[in-house]
């Protein structure tokens, strides 16, 4: 590798931090934007039931702990990444993997016996802004899980590269973000919900 | 058979119905397959793919410049079709068109003249020029730019092929719901209308943050902010915008169409959906999107001003506060558009306070340029005469806009003419205006020869004296209670004299369009007397105009030094003061390749719209995945650029510069 390609190397990914935390940022405002749809409607039940007779608690905090935790193992891959520990880091990932994909699941069956009651997003204004703001974030959730998929796959194949050193930190910021986003549906669409 | 799962709800009704329509589909069709005929006949499918597969933001730039004169073509269609039924359709004629077509023909003028002209020409000229003018070698990403562009150009695909298949929404060019929900709109034209823009929207905030990083990361050594030239900042703040508003925009849409498609119920008029929501969220993406076009035009009246007055820019630091003003004040705006939805005197006064405060920075931005003028030695080019232009439409406009933000006021003219004529004045007046500056004033650096001169100013006389005809008997129909998007009307005297008058001033306009692409045609013709030998025709004062005419794809053999404001203008000082010039010395550069994953991905987006207009689920999952492994290979490859080594560089940098001089 030439001097210029290092060079070139080092300052793009600097630049690709960059473009991704902006990118984050416009992420975020979609979500606000749903966020501000949600609150706006969320009296709007049409007859129907409200948040407060639909959620269940404990459930949603199994849920939020599986997401957390999910985070903080991808946070112990990238310090294994750091110490270029091959084994560790595809370890940390999978379990990061298990723990996102079992969140996900939990959602999807939230889902499921929400429908099967009756209470699908046809239902209301209410219920139509709720599975949109949740689903958007388990759809991000989900695009995650891929990119995992792929990461570990890279780093199998390549080993510790600029790139894949790069992409594996985009992801971890990508899913810190997504634990954020988690902990305002949790504030404002459970727990303002229930009280 | 039954091809239903295929074809979702296409079916061969979907073809126009109507003479009008039918002759629109043909044409397009026709000029579609003369180009493919072309490039057969010359043979140049390779050179075509070259150009689709290019990296470089100025290849980039004219591919975008390009598709935006293209469509700026239709809109002008679609405001002569507009124009000829108001001056017709008065009392007992019902004019040319069925009211559908016409309201379809409103939509279509209004979404393809905002999404695809303004925002196509104002993302063409920044490739064209930021890159260059910040010293920088590219964008701070080629490959984005590249899937930005297709994905803008699927938008504009989708939007014109409603015309062959289906039909475009009736419902305005921002589709405020329940008109546009499914209970009342249930064929494809409102999902033509959706998906065009929101892939289009998509590339346009990839764009955004792209430019915003270039702007941050890419600049030449020693241009601090502060130094940088007054275009670069109006893109910063432009893109501080996209960025911030483009989401609303993706989130909107997306709830509408999840309405229509999931049978949901965000802004349905039952089920508890609050039609208002919409309206409130488009506009907080809408009023923004208004200073997304024109602060762009701004910063190439900064450039043009200065060059032409050969003089440095009269107030730099206020102009880039103004700027931030501008931008900040932009957000909290929004419900000045329907002061009629009843939110209450104070909310409204709120609202028509702060609009009346953008006056303000936008006044001190108007009066920083007539003051470069101001004891400058001023050359009336054709990009300076469109400076002059744009300060008597724009104050008009704005001054009207003032107007318009005092609630009582605004209770009157709502929705009427008089603030379709206020919005023309600020868009024609100002963007395009500055757009058409920016195209003459950059060609040369471009292409490499100049525009001709003659017929520029020409056409400047036409489109001005067009516009006034044009729009100023809108003002009065306005006032007299004529509302907008009309397709028919009686007269209850005056009406449709003002309307034959505001057609005339159209034919005018077209006439200056006309003389443009005439300017365009002779100019080529003439490509070799009008040869650019300096790469400086204008006496520029900024990096671009440093390297040769047309700019090499490595834009800066050797990447330039920056001491001061207007760096180009500071060298050729110190040159003329006879002071020392450092030697050149050539090092290596990383370029990126050619990529077609960018052209796959917009081929892949057009599925995922088409199949999503037309039901066609099987073509939407195709477009996702495809997506979804066009992302995977490109992340697969890490070596997506190539190296120029020092040697090479230099020999070809010499003989660039001996072929272009």
């Amino acid at each position: 590798m030439s001097q210029a390609e290092r060079a070139a190397e080092a300052e793009q990914t600097q630049t690709k931090y960059l473009g991704f935390w902006i990118y984050l940022m416009t992420d975020c405002i979609l979500f606000a934007s749903v966020f501000a749809t949600y609150i706006v409607l969320r009296e709007n039940t049409f007859g129907g039931p409200g948040g407060g007779e639909l959620f269940d608690m404990p459930f949603v905090l199994i849920q939020t702990l599986l997401l957390l935790t999910s985070s903080f193992v991808c946070g112990l891959a990238l310090l294994a990444a750091r110490a270029r520990k091959k084994a560790a880091v595809i370890g940390w990932l999978i379990a990061t993997f298990i723990f996102g994909a079992a969140f996900l699941v939990l959602e999807l069956s939230e889902f499921i016996k929400l429908i099967g009651e009756g209470h699908g997003w046809q239902a209301s204004a209410f219920l139509s802004s709720f599975f949109t703001l949740v689903g958007l974030h388990g759809a991000h959730i989900a695009v995650g899980l891929l990119w995992l998929v792929v990461i570990v796959w890279q780093i199998m194949r390549l080993g510790f590269t600029a790139g894949t050193t790069r992409r594996l930190t985009l992801f971890s910021l990508f899913w810190h973000f997504l634990d954020v986003i988690w902990i305002c549906i949790f504030t404002i669409v459970y727990l303002m919900g229930v009280l | 058979m039954n091809l239903d799962w295929a074809l979702g709800r296409l079916t061969l009704d979907a073809l126009p119905q109507e003479l009008v329509t039918q002759g629109g589909a043909v044409l397009m069709i026709l000029s579609g397959l003369a180009v493919v005929a072309a490039l057969f006949y010359f043979k140049r499918w390779r050179w075509l793919w070259r150009w689709l597969t290019s990296l470089d933001a100025k290849k980039i730039g004219v591919m975008y410049v390009v598709v935006a004169v293209i469509m700026m073509l239709r809109g002008l269609a679609d405001a002569l079709m507009i124009r000829a039924q108001q001056a017709l359709a008065a009392g007992d004629s019902t004019g040319l068109f069925s009211s559908d077509t016409v309201q379809q023909v409103f939509s279509a003028h209004g979404t393809i003249m905002i999404f695809f002209v303004a925002m196509g020409l104002m993302f063409g000229l920044i490739n064209l020029v930021l890159p260059l003018m910040l010293g920088a070698r590219d964008v701070a990403f080629p490959f984005v730019n590249s899937v930005s562009f297709w994905l803008f150009a699927v938008g504009m695909v989708l939007a014109n092929v409603s015309l062959v298949l289906g039909g475009f929404s009736p419902g305005g060019w921002l589709g405020y719901p329940p008109l546009t929900e499914m209970a009342y709109n249930p064929g494809p034209g409102v999902d033509y209308w959706i998906w065009a823009l929101q892939i289009a929207g998509v590339g346009s905030l990839l764009s955004g943050i792209n430019f915003l990083v270039t702007i941050l990361k890419k600049r030449a050594p020693g241009m601090t902010l502060m130094k940088m030239p007054l275009f670069a900042w109006s893109i910063l703040v432009t893109t501080l915008l996209i960025i911030f508003a483009f989401p609303i925009l993706t989130a909107t849409l997306g709830m509408l169409s999840l309405d229509r498609l999931m049978d949901m119920h965000f802004f349905t008029s039952d089920g508890g959906g609050n039609p208002m929501m919409y309206i409130n969220l488009i506009w907080a993406w809408g009023h923004p999107e208004v200073y997304i076009l024109v602060l762009p035009a701004f910063g190439i009246f900064s450039e043009v001003v200065a060059t032409f007055s050969r003089k440095k820019l009269f107030g730099y630091g206020t102009m880039v506060w103004a700027l931030f003003g501008i931008t900040f004040l932009s957000f909290i705006v929004w419900l000045h558009h329907f002061f009629t939805m009843g939110a209450g005197a104070n909310v409204n006064a709120f609202f028509g306070i702060t609009t009346m405060i953008i006056a303000i920075p936008t006044g001190v931005k108007i009066f920083n340029w007539i003051f470069t003028m101001y004891r400058g030695r001023v050359r009336f080019s054709v990009p300076m005469l469109w400076f002059m232009a744009f300060v008597i439409t724009f104050t008009i406009g704005g001054v009207s806009g003032v107007l318009m933000s005092v609630p009582a006021i605004d209770f009157q003219v709502h929705n009427s003419l008089f603030l379709v004529a206020h919005f023309h004045n600020v868009i024609i007046g100002g963007v395009i205006f500055g757009f058409f500056a920016g195209l003459n004033y950059w060609f040369p650096k471009v292409f490499g020869f100049t525009l001709h001169e003659g017929l520029g100013k020409l056409s400047v006389y036409a489109w001005i004296v067009g516009f006034m005809v044009a729009f100023l008997p809108l003002y009065a129909l306005g006032l007299m209670g004529v509302t907008r998007r009309l397709d028919h009307y009686t007269d209850p005297g005056g009406w449709q004299v003002l309307f034959i008058v505001a057609g005339v001033g159209v034919l005018i306009i077209a006439l200056g369009a006309g003389l443009q692409i005439l300017q365009l045609i002779v100019s080529i013709w003439q490509r070799k007397k009008r040869r650019d030998t300096t790469g400086d025709p204008w006496d520029g004062r900024t990096l671009e105009w440093s390297v040769p005419s047309p700019a090499p794809f490595y834009n800066f053999a050797i990447t330039p030094k920056v001491t001061e404001r207007d760096a180009f203008w500071e060298q050729k000082e110190a040159i003329k003061r006879h002071e020392k010039q450092e030697k050149p010395k050539y090092q290596s550069i990383m370029l990126p390749k050619n990529s077609s994953i960018g052209l796959i991905v917009g081929g892949f987006a057009f599925c995922i719209g088409f199949g999503l207009i037309w039901h066609m689920w099987w073509l939407v999952a195709l477009g996702l995945v495809g997506v979804i492994v066009c992302v995977i290979v490109r992340c697969s490859n890490d070596t997506v650029e190539y190296e120029l080594s020092a040697t090479e560089l230099e020999k070809f940098d010499k003989q660039y510069r001996r072929q272009h001089a």
